[in-house]
């Protein structure tokens, strides 16, 4: 189908699209890499009445370092993050989880806080934000505040932005020393919605225990679903098989909050989680003790 | 009705000014305004990868992107492959000789998806040519002509 009409603003500076922005936040949705928007809008799901386009705000674009911190502009094209060598080498995980987003031309187009902002839970962005402990920049024309990604995301395809903030900048810390990493997902096919996904973390001691862990899941819930608890379980200890599967099995049992769709029952979803969670843990983990010399 | 725009889109080299609705989408843009029909549309929302397009050199879908939004770029289509109809492109030639396509419909989109693919990866394993095509539906062939083809090309290439 064929879009419904909108009136359609293009500002070349973040600057104009803030006063656009504070002159028609109701009736208007940003433009981003409209790689969700456009689909939602040719079946008439989404009807704006105006679109915002970001695509010629050029300094929303653009991966910068700073004292062990990324700083990344929010209008940055998946298919950038995915090939950028800084990532790979200090934010590994997301280098790792880049090409399960949707299909190459998708990441072309797609951008990084277009994802984010879209809030679907069985994104991968979204997920891997909350993974990395990623900080959001919101701006609007009266000023700035930070988010953390533990506090942006607020159910389906719902986020604490106000309406007539725009995100602009995403801050992601590099990974920890002695962090070993894993993303991992189940769907029908490469590039369609996973049925199940997670992004494991492990961070090491000096002598080999696991200092930090962290589980985050997609399409496991109405947002990214973070199993805090089971990741506990394993900080401090050793890690051994027994410990993996107990955090697996709270993780896949407890802690996600799966709602089953066409393609699966609620139960296959947790099974998918319990054996995927053991997976990744256990690649984690390798990829940290490889990481302690 | 929203008001038109004027715009002006290069499409395979060549200028094109247009007045355009901002509703209208690049695909229907290139079909209906330009009669560039070989770009194909099949699912409009960015699943079956028929309407892939090079947009500044990247192969996207032409289905989400508005035309509005490509005032000022290059756009490149398959009409603009071959030289003339005995000088097809050399993939396009591996699709011919590999048979590569039977109803052809998914073909346009796939030959855009595989033309910025091949000269990044001029020498592609099998795993890397299947995950580069995945985002292109072909509901005839059961993609192993497809990949044959894409080897062969690769060849043609190098």
């Amino acid at each position: 189908m064929k879009p419904a009409s909108f009136e359609y603003h293009v500002p070349d500076t973040l600057e104009q699209a803030l006063g656009l922005m504070s002159q028609y936040a109701d009736e208007a949705k940003i433009l981003a890499g409209g790689q969700s928007l456009v689909p939602a809008m040719n079946f008439r799901v989404a009807q704006p009445g105006m679109l915002i386009d970001l695509n010629r705000v050029n300094e929303l674009s653009f991966i910068r370092e700073e004292a062990g911190t990324f700083h990344i502009g929010a209008m940055t094209r998946e298919r950038h993050l995915e090939f950028n060598s800084s990532l790979a080498k200090r934010a590994p995980l997301l280098t790792e989880a880049a090409p399960f987003i949707a299909h190459p031309q998708i990441r072309n187009r797609g951008t990084l806080g277009g994802s984010i902002v879209n809030a679907d839970p069985a994104a991968e962005l979204p997920v891997l934000m909350l993974a990395l402990d990623a900080r959001l920049k919101a701006q609007n024309a009266s000023g700035e505040r930070w988010i953390e990604a533990h506090d942006f995301f607020a159910g389906m395809f719902t986020t604490a932005l106000a309406s007539d903030e725009i995100l602009v900048e995403i801050e992601l810390p590099f990974m920890p020393l002695r962090t070993g990493w894993s993303f991992m997902e189940v769907a029908p096919r490469a590039g369609d919605y996973a049925l199940m996904g997670v992004a494991a973390l492990v961070t090491l001691d000096e002598n080999g225990k696991c200092k930090k862990a962290k589980l985050v899941y997609l399409n496991a819930g109405d947002s990214p679903v973070d199993a805090k608890e089971s990741a506990r379980l394993l900080e401090g200890a050793a890690l051994n098989d027994a410990l993996i599967e107990s955090a697996a099995a709270m993780a896949s049992e407890k802690e996600i909050n799966p709602f089953g769709n066409i393609h699966t029952s609620i139960d296959f979803q947790r099974h998918l989680a319990n054996v995927l969670t053991k997976n990744a843990l256990k690649q984690a983990v390798k990829r940290a003790e490889e990481n302690l010399q | 009705m929203t008001r038109s725009f004027p715009v002006t889109i290069t499409v395979n080299e060549k200028e094109y000014k247009r007045e355009v609705e901002p509703r209208l989408l690049l695909s229907d843009f290139l079909r209906h305004e330009l009669g560039l029909t070989g770009t194909h549309v099949g699912c409009e929302h960015g699943v079956c990868g028929a309407c892939t397009i090079l947009f500044d050199g990247e192969s996207v879908r032409s289905c989400l992107i508005f035309a509005i939004q490509a005032d000022g770029h290059s756009i490149a289509t398959v009409e603009g492959l071959a030289k003339d109809k005995d000088d097809l492109h050399p993939i396009q030639q591996a699709f011919w000789e590999a048979h590569g396509l039977q109803c052809g419909y998914c073909t346009p989109g796939i030959l855009m998806t595989l033309v910025p693919f091949l000269k990044q990866n001029p020498n592609p394993t099998e795993a890397e040519i299947r995950h580069a095509l995945s985002g292109n539906l072909c509901r005839c062939t059961g993609y192993q002509h497809i990949v044959d083809a894409v080897k062969l090309a690769a060849e043609k290439m190098r």
